[in-house]
């Protein structure tokens, strides 16, 4: 019988979706091997986090909650994720594949002799022979891969995976007790993204621009209205966030950016290089509107409108609009 | 200064990946290869730091011979010199690409930063620097796009890309620290730089000078495949077509 930890991704005492996603892959490979799951949230403050865990069916919830923990850092979360693996006596240890679990996670796994599959998107095999698929070269080739470790730790693609439903019940709280320790770095300071509107990664509508948008102030002038009218979040191509300072870094979407898989993604001036292609092809349904015939995304695009973008998107978000009442 | 840079070679990002006939490895028949994006990154940092505080820039790669070309053409963009560790790429995964780097990193000394590229564009695992830094119990700053040290108090501060903005931490040297693609612009190695590159030493070192014995991979690519074909290509004539689909085809909205 397999033990498997999920740990909790939260900032500042909200948790984060996509951990949902995560709980969603040990309980896949519960089913598949034997056993059961727990859960451990690492911060300071974080009830409210505990409580948003409950009901899913969890052995145990596991918090580590205190001062030396209120900002992540790499070196103080490694003790407490390996103190609460132990604890568990865990043989996976599963978070999601955001900046956070991929600061965090390979150093769990060395700090437990594990092997690591990072960015997994589904599993294959059984129990007798667990295999992991994850993207590789940009999602141009899928990889299939065997730990070799009694022990593994798998960041989670949560856009592969839905959200965890709840199956009610109460999971046992259980506080923890863990030296926060040294470590040599230090917290120093956080610039926000501030937006009111639904996080990228966690959003059901995405609207994305390119290139074709000419100029920063352009590209706000046009995706705002547009994400108003389908309560989207906004992202980028790479070429833009490198190139207009107003559009900052972490809207990119793409290989090295962020990756995407909402319902709804539109695709607005974008030609469809392929580092932005691995960020959004998993989508469910893809719009493309674009001047270009030619352009590589229409052939990814369920959805292509050959047009100049400025020319039709006030009709389209006009017609959005009325469509959705 | 002493600053360590992990310099890898992968298959041009802009080609179009192809799989040999058995479906275990990527076809590299007539590939052309190049340094990854963000160990260019790693270097340009490594570079501008030594520009600024003096000291020594060191490149580490892993692999064949044949690697060579990359490592010269780093040696041309201005590292001091180089060493390369001996081994097959496909006998390598990150936890042991790791530990090479780990065990380089005692045999130099007295090393401050040990700068990685975010993740290579191959395996986009986006590991090894983190993997380095816990083997080698040093602070990480990964994801970089600002990087200030201050010698005297043996202090870098270094500003991350991470998800909902930026964050800032400070690091005590010795420190591991990877690099985003923001972090800065790689320069175009000169003509002259890159006749001199050939005369640059280039360390050829291999796991038992390592003292390196435990080569077990502990994750194993079992075989490859291309990810599904989507079906797109759908072109519609009109604004009304687009949202009459949308809201009745695909229930999109």
């Amino acid at each position: 019988m397999a033990k498997i930890l999920v740990i909790a991704e939260q900032v500042d005492g909200a948790l984060k979706k996509g951990t949902l996603s995560a709980i969603n892959l040990a309980q896949q490979i519960a089913a598949r091997v034997g056993g059961g799951f727990d859960v451990g949230v690492i911060g300071s403050g974080v009830d409210g986090v505990v409580s948003g865990l409950q009901g899913f069916g969890a052995g145990a919830i596991y918090k580590v909650d205190g001062g030396g923990f209120a900002h992540y850092l790499a070196e103080p979360y490694t003790v407490a994720v390996k103190a609460l693996a132990e604890k568990s006596g865990a043989s996976f240890v599963i978070s999601t594949a955001g900046t956070f679990g991929k600061d965090l996670l390979p150093r769990v796994a060395a700090a437990l002799g594990a092997g690591m599959v990072a960015d997994c998107t589904a599993l294959a095999g059984d129990g007798a022979d667990l295999l992991y698929k994850r993207p590789m070269y940009a999602g141009n080739v899928i990889a299939t891969v065997r730990a070799k470790t009694p022990k593994v730790v798998i960041s989670v693609r949560t856009a592969e995976f839905d959200a965890a439903s709840p199956s009610g019940g109460q999971s046992p709280v259980e506080t923890v007790s863990v030296e926060a320790g040294g470590g040599g770095a230090r917290f120093v300071s956080f610039d926000g993204t501030e937006s009111e509107r639904p996080e990228l990664t966690e959003a059901d509508i995405v609207v994305s621009g390119g290139r074709g948008l000419k100029d920063g102030k352009t590209f706000w002038e046009v995706m705002n209205p547009l994400a108003d009218a389908l309560g989207a979040a906004i992202g980028a191509t790479r070429a833009v966030v490198d190139s207009w300072e107003e559009v900052p870094n972490d809207m990119q979407v793409g290989q090295t950016g962020k990756v995407v898989a909402p319902k709804l993604y539109v695709a607005v001036a974008i030609s469809g290089a392929i580092q932005h292609l691995a960020g959004m092809k998993n989508s469910k349904t893809i719009v493309a509107i674009n001047k270009d015939p030619d352009a590589p995304i229409f052939q990814i695009a369920d959805y292509g409108l050959v047009a100049d973008a400025f020319a039709v998107l006030p009709e389209f978000i006009q017609k959005v609009k009325a469509a959705r009442g | 200064m002493k600053i360590l840079v992990a310099f890898k070679r992968v298959i041009d990002p802009d080609a179009r990946i192809k799989l040999t006939a058995d479906k275990t490895a990527v076809d590299t028949e007539s590939v052309e290869y190049k340094a990854n994006p963000f160990c260019e990154n790693a270097l340009e940092e490594a570079l501008r730091l030594k520009e600024e505080h003096d000291g020594e820039v060191v490149l580490v790669s892993l692999g064949g011979e044949d690697i060579t070309q990359t490592i010269r053409a780093g040696l041309a963009m201005g590292a001091d010199r180089a060493v390369r560790v001996e081994i097959e790429d496909k006998a390598l995964d990150s936890d042991l690409a790791a530990r090479i780097f780990a065990a380089v990193y005692k045999e130099e000394e007295d090393v401050d930063l040990f700068i990685f590229g975010k993740q290579a564009v191959d395996g986009d695992n986006n590991q090894v620097g983190q993997l380095t830094a816990q083997y080698l119990g040093l602070p990480q700053a990964c994801f970089a796009s600002e990087v200030e040290v201050d010698e005297d108090a043996g202090e870098a501060t270094v500003t991350r890309e991470v998800d909902g903005g930026l964050e800032t931490l400070a690091v005590k040297l010795p420190a591991v620290i990877t690099a985003d693609l923001r972090l800065n612009t790689p320069r175009y190695a000169k003509l002259p730089d890159i006749m001199k590159a050939r005369k640059k030493e280039i360390e050829e070192l291999d796991l038992d000078d390592l003292e390196i014995e435990d080569t077990a991979l502990k994750i194993e690519v079992v075989s490859l495949e291309e990810p599904p074909k989507r079906k797109g290509g759908e072109i519609v004539g009109s604004v009304d077509a687009l949202v009459e689909k949308l809201k009745n085809e695909a229930r999109a909205l």
